[in-house]
């Protein structure tokens, strides 16, 4: 955890709602893929819990959805802009823990994260396969990224504009040895019903600070209360109570 | 510059408390900062059997401040005192403020007696104001009668200094505090949150799943202030005041108001560096506005 700046240096509409900020910080900061930075607004009282989808070492990308207030304020800021962010907040993915061959499932947004997933796989020499779905061919994003990183993507969409038709339980590969998933909660319940493999699950829950203080986004488990923003966002699924 | 005051017999070496529920059992923000430069700590509130507090969401944004409905989640007593306390004691050497809650008056007690067996507890802080959980918390803090049950039942098993932390969500809170003092409260503590609520526009329904919570921020920092303004004018006994306090400036306010220390609650949510900063602001703030020892502008205001 680390309070710093970070400096918007570009922006870019990915889809309709859908943008990428690429950003430094004002100090050396090192995020883990599954972690999340904590951005202040100006003019709103909480600040603005998002993934981190990539980080090279100097550039740190965040791909957001435009879905209120304080997302609408980040799509109009001009490069140069300062936010006050906590980074490297909670607890990602568990590299040690996941084998060569797993399969990345990302829903919507909760693809972004990913990305920096899928680089660390790589350059861990671990394969992996991805599974992005969507609702329709506009609003595909992030696609092209994981191709670029030599990874084998599969699309779905649910009106079946582009790639497979259906969602991402429809498009899994047969052999299953590892599920790494961000998405929406009916997506990784789904997930979840159509394969025993062990998994590493990112949740999403209404934070209060966004660094285990406030107890606002806990989620019961089977050790417990665990906190989303501390203890998760990345959870093992043999923790979660979804049976 | 003299930034020590007097908390009901003991010395704290500033004025500032992070309020109960923003600062978890402390350990955590000793990631941050070394924690050792606060007051005190109030740690989260903590009851008989663990509890896992109201569903999710829990939180939601209102202007200048935020709601939240957590309802009392904690391990429970018997695993603050095994777990967290000692986990607190690596990181901080001060006395610290245990606040309890309860859903019974044999709740109160029990969980009262067994935090007055650890040294390290200075003071209880009694929470007789949640108002996010039902038949419990603020009901015993809405009536004189049920408070005062409240601090007898507890002053009867404990040598530590007692401080009733009351609600906001009442038409007076003097006659409270009053009947807390007679009761034989050694301190009282103000405010906790204001009940509020949001709605989603989108779904039409609340945002939280409690349907409402307790307002905190800047927003009701004025209201506060008031109450604490009008609890420290009738009551003999010290008043350690809270409620939206966010700055060096905020604290003198209150203390002037009559506030003996000054808890501050959801300015660390939102920067977890707060209470160091507002720690750190106090000398230059006192210098600017001619105040040279704390504690002799407590109540101040009140001064003809």
């Amino acid at each position: 955890m680390q309070k710093t700046e970070l400096i918007l240096q570009s922006q870019e509409a990915l889809t309709s709602s859908v943008y990428r900020m690429r950003l430094t910080s004002r100090d050396p900061i090192a995020p883990l893929p599954g972690q999340f930075v904590n951005l202040a607004l100006p003019g709103l009282f909480l600040r603005r819990p998002i993934s981190v989808c990539d980080f090279d070492g100097h550039t740190l990308t965040l791909v957001y959805r435009c879905v209120g207030k304080g997302t609408a304020y980040m799509t109009q800021a001009p490069n140069g802009s300062r936010f006050d962010a906590l980074v490297s907040l909670g607890h990602g993915y568990d590299l040690a823990r996941i084998p060569d061959g797993a399969v990345l499932v990302g829903g919507g947004v909760g693809i972004p994260p990913l990305v920096y997933l899928a680089r660390a796989l790589h350059e861990a020499g671990k394969a992996c396969t991805a599974v992005l779905g969507f609702r329709s061919r506009e609003d595909v994003f992030l696609a092209d990224t994981f191709a670029e990183l030599g990874i084998n993507t599969v699309l779905v969409t649910e009106d079946g504009s582009l790639g497979k038709k259906g969602f991402v339980t429809d498009a899994l590969p047969d052999s299953i040895p590892y599920v790494c998933a961000c998405g929406p909660e009916g997506m990784l319940r789904a997930l979840l019903r159509c394969t025993p493999s062990p998994a590493q699950l990112s949740l999403e829950e209404r934070m209060g600070c966004g660094f285990g203080a406030c107890m606002g986004c806990s989620l019961e488990t089977r050790d417990g209360p665990r906190r989303v923003c501390k203890e998760g966002p990345v959870f093992p699924r043999e923790v979660l109570l979804w049976n | 510059m003299e930034l020590n005051v007097n908390l009901c017999g003991i010395t704290l070496d500033n004025p500032i408390i992070p309020a109960s529920g923003t600062f978890g059992y402390g350990y955590e923000f000793s990631e941050w900062y070394d924690i050792n430069m606060l007051g005190s700590l109030s740690f989260k509130g903590t009851t008989a059997k663990p509890r896992f507090g109201n569903p999710t969401p829990r939180i939601a944004e209102t202007p200048q401040g935020m709601l939240n409905s957590v309802g009392l989640q904690n391990p429970g007593v018997d695993a603050v005192i095994s777990e967290e306390l000692p986990r607190l004691r690596q990181c901080f050497h001060k006395p610290v403020m245990a606040n309890i809650s309860g859903f019974s008056l044999e709740e109160y007690v029990l969980v009262a007696e067994k935090l007055s067996q650890v040294p390290e507890i200075g003071w209880l802080e009694v929470n007789i104001s949640c108002p996010n959980v039902h038949g419990g918390g603020m009901s015993f803090g809405t009536s004189p009668e049920m408070a005062a049950s409240v601090t007898k039942a507890v002053r009867n098993v404990t040598k530590k200094p007692v401080i009733m932390k009351l609600s906001p969500n009442v038409t007076d809170i003097v006659a409270v505090a009053r009947a807390c003092e007679d009761a034989g409260a050694d301190g009282v503590s103000l405010i906790n949150t204001l009940m509020g609520m949001r709605l989603n526009l989108r779904t039409r329904k609340p945002v939280l799943r409690n349907v409402t919570g307790g307002l905190s921020g800047p927003a009701v920092f004025p209201v506060a202030l008031r109450m604490v303004y009008q609890v420290s004018a009738a009551l003999s006994i010290p008043v350690v005041g809270m409620g939206g306090v966010s700055s060096a400036e905020d604290v003198l306010e209150m203390m002037l108001c009559g506030a003996s220390a000054v808890e501050v609650g959801c300015a660390n949510l939102i920067d977890p560096y707060a209470c160091k900063r507002i720690i750190e602001d106090l000398p230059q703030a006192m210098e600017a506005y001619g105040i040279s020892s704390l504690s002799q502008i407590i109540g101040g205001a009140h001064h003809a």
